[in-house]
């Protein structure tokens, strides 16, 4: 379905010292600094697959999205989506593409949310019938029926992304590019937006690829992710996988009484306050059942968990580890 | 056509939320035009015609280059306002969508408050055209209409010029204003007013003259060859390099993003 082999993508970009003494110079004479945005990016996903592309900012993300949508032209490489070239044959590719910008709307921000999908029909020049079933589908599903009728303007943030959702949804593309769709939104909201996207892939085999900074979408939606820094291609794998090399290490919580327990080897110390601490272990050096003896032994525990390194912590590492 | 029509649409209502500041910037725009108006008169207080040209002569082409340059401005907004679409980012929407940009870009922006400066021109055309002392035969009404419509072209090739630009730049260039805003301001008199050399730009380089200057001279009955009729198509030509510059900078923005 997608398929990225060698893409090379490097901007120009002016640099100049601050203060005005610098600004001024800067007019006569511009030093350019070349940025490698992207640096042999290749990856492929197949009809229905949910990807998730992460990275720090300015990894890359957006510029590979944006080479995906058409909007850019790569220095080199192969993109191949559909079996065509976006940059190539733009106005066919975007038929069959959705995309949300989670920053830039595409509803009017003066007339009714149905006005605006009104247009996008013909925009896209959907059919009559299937833009009624496919609309009747979205407000159902993303409870809109209530909102339809307001002006942009007059939404609150999670309402406006679920429209925006929806925009992008109404020709039935093949394909979805969302930029973070959960950004601002509050925790019932995020769910919503979820549930509705996991929904779209599996019932209609919607290939879906999201950027994202919140972990809990890529743990919500994905199977796979991509992990994209300075410009290239870090890691490709199932976020199951990832998680059990990085879950080996469990995480334990312990509020006690009294003395506060000692650490000991295989144990670090992540946290600790006033009646409660946290410890990181490294189970080839110190068991679960051996961390909780010793620590027991030492001072009075009154609670305890233990679980797995969230997948915050768990790209957090990677971010490190490659050194991004 | 239908799609624009629907886009046309969607901006009236839009704007008709805002009633009193619609208002208002059609007022303004309607007094703003009418200084100029005032300017010429005041001129013509002072001396009895200006290079031969009497007082609703002058008004005749005054108005021409003002209905024009409203009508561009009217529907040719979006590439007016074209640098802050590429500043917001919202260009990379236009391009995710099944049109060509310049479509998207022309129904991006319907200004309704430039009726104000319309109003104007056709008032001034209602007391010009009967005091300019033209007889309205049949191969002049045509000129006339040719003067308007060529002449909103060139405007709007103008404008389509100054938001390619802003693909280079980002930011939008002052300088061309000169030749939009100015061309409307300078364009109150007939351009043979201001000497050969700038004459000579505006109808080879920047072909404004070609919609105003050469056919009012067919109008006044000054010269008669069909030639000065027809001068305002010639100036369409202007579109061959505008949207093929266009086409640079769309070509250079989607290699070097922003």
């Amino acid at each position: 379905m997608i398929r990225l082999e060698n893409i090379n993508k490097s901007f120009r970009v002016a640099r100049r010292q601050s203060g005005f003494g610098q600004a001024v110079k800067a007019l006569v004479s511009r030093k350019t600094d070349t940025i490698h945005a992207l640096q042999d990016v290749s990856f492929s996903i197949d009809r229905g697959e949910m990807v998730g592309y992460i990275g720090p900012n300015g990894a890359g993300k957006s510029t590979t999205i944006k080479v995906m949508c058409g909007i850019l032209t790569p220095d080199s490489g192969i993109c191949e989506i559909a079996g065509r070239v976006p940059w190539q044959s733009r106005i066919d590719h975007v038929r069959e593409i959705g995309v949300v910008f989670g920053q830039r709307s595409q509803l009017w921000w003066d007339v009714p949310v149905c006005d605006s999908f009104d247009l996008i029909r013909d925009i896209y020049q959907v059919d009559e019938r299937q833009y009624r079933k496919t609309l009747d589908e979205l407000v159902a599903l993303l409870e809109l029926a209530d909102i339809l009728m307001t002006p942009t303007r007059s939404l609150s943030l999670g309402q406006r992304m679920r429209c925006e959702i929806a925009a992008s949804l109404l020709h039935q593309p093949k394909i979805l590019f969302l930029d973070e769709p959960t950004i601002g939104l509050d925790a019932v909201s995020k769910i919503a937006v979820r549930q509705f996207i996991r929904n779209l892939n599996t019932e209609h085999g919607t290939t879906v690829i999201l950027t994202t900074h919140d972990m809990q979408d890529i743990e919500a939606l994905t199977e796979r992710i991509l992990l994209i820094g300075k410009g290239r291609i870090l890691l490709d794998g199932s976020l199951q996988e990832l998680k059990k090399r990085a879950s080996v290490r469990k995480k334990l919580t312990i509020e006690y009484i009294g003395k506060a327990p000692d650490i000991s080897s295989g144990m670090q110390l992540i946290e600790q306050r006033e009646g409660r601490i946290i410890i990181e272990l490294n189970p080839d050096i110190c068991s679960v059942s051996d961390a909780i003896a010793r620590l027991a032994a030492e001072s009075e525990i009154q609670d305890l968990s233990v679980s797995d390194i969230s997948a915050e912590d768990m790209v957090a590492e990677l971010y490190r580890s490659y050194q991004i | 056509m239908r799609l624009y029509l629907k886009f046309f649409t969607m901006h009236l209502k839009s704007q008709m939320q805002y009633k009193t500041s619609f208002f208002l910037t059609a007022v303004s725009q309607f007094l703003v035009s009418f200084t100029a108006l005032l300017g010429v008169w005041f001129m013509f207080l002072r001396f009895n015609e200006v290079n031969g040209f009497t007082f609703p002569q002058v008004l005749l082409c005054h108005a021409v280059v003002l209905l024009s340059f409203s009508l561009a401005e009217c529907f040719g907004r979006g590439f007016d306002v074209f640098p802050q679409l590429i500043g917001n980012g919202m260009f990379d929407r236009v391009l995710v969508r099944p049109r060509s940009a310049v479509f998207q870009v022309l129904a991006s922006q319907v200004e309704f408050s430039r009726i104000g400066r319309l109003l104007q021109a056709l008032v001034v055309f209602i007391y010009a055209i009967p005091a300019s002392g033209i007889l309205w035969t049949w191969d002049r009404v045509v000129t006339l209409c040719l003067m308007i419509i060529c002449g909103s072209f060139v405007f709007f090739f103008l404008f389509l010029v100054y938001a390619a630009i802003s693909f280079f730049t980002i930011e939008g260039l002052e300088f061309m204003n000169i030749l939009t805003d100015g061309g409307r301001e300078f364009g109150r008199y007939p351009f043979a007013v201001y000497g050969k050399a700038v004459l000579g730009f505006l109808t080879y380089v920047i072909p404004l003259a070609l919609f105003q200057y050469y056919p009012l001279l067919y109008l006044l009955g000054l010269e008669t060859s069909r030639l000065y009729m027809l001068m305002p198509l010639l100036s369409l030509l202007f579109g061959i390099p505008a949207i093929a510059f266009w086409r640079f900078g769309l070509h250079r923005y989607r290699s070097t993003g922003s």
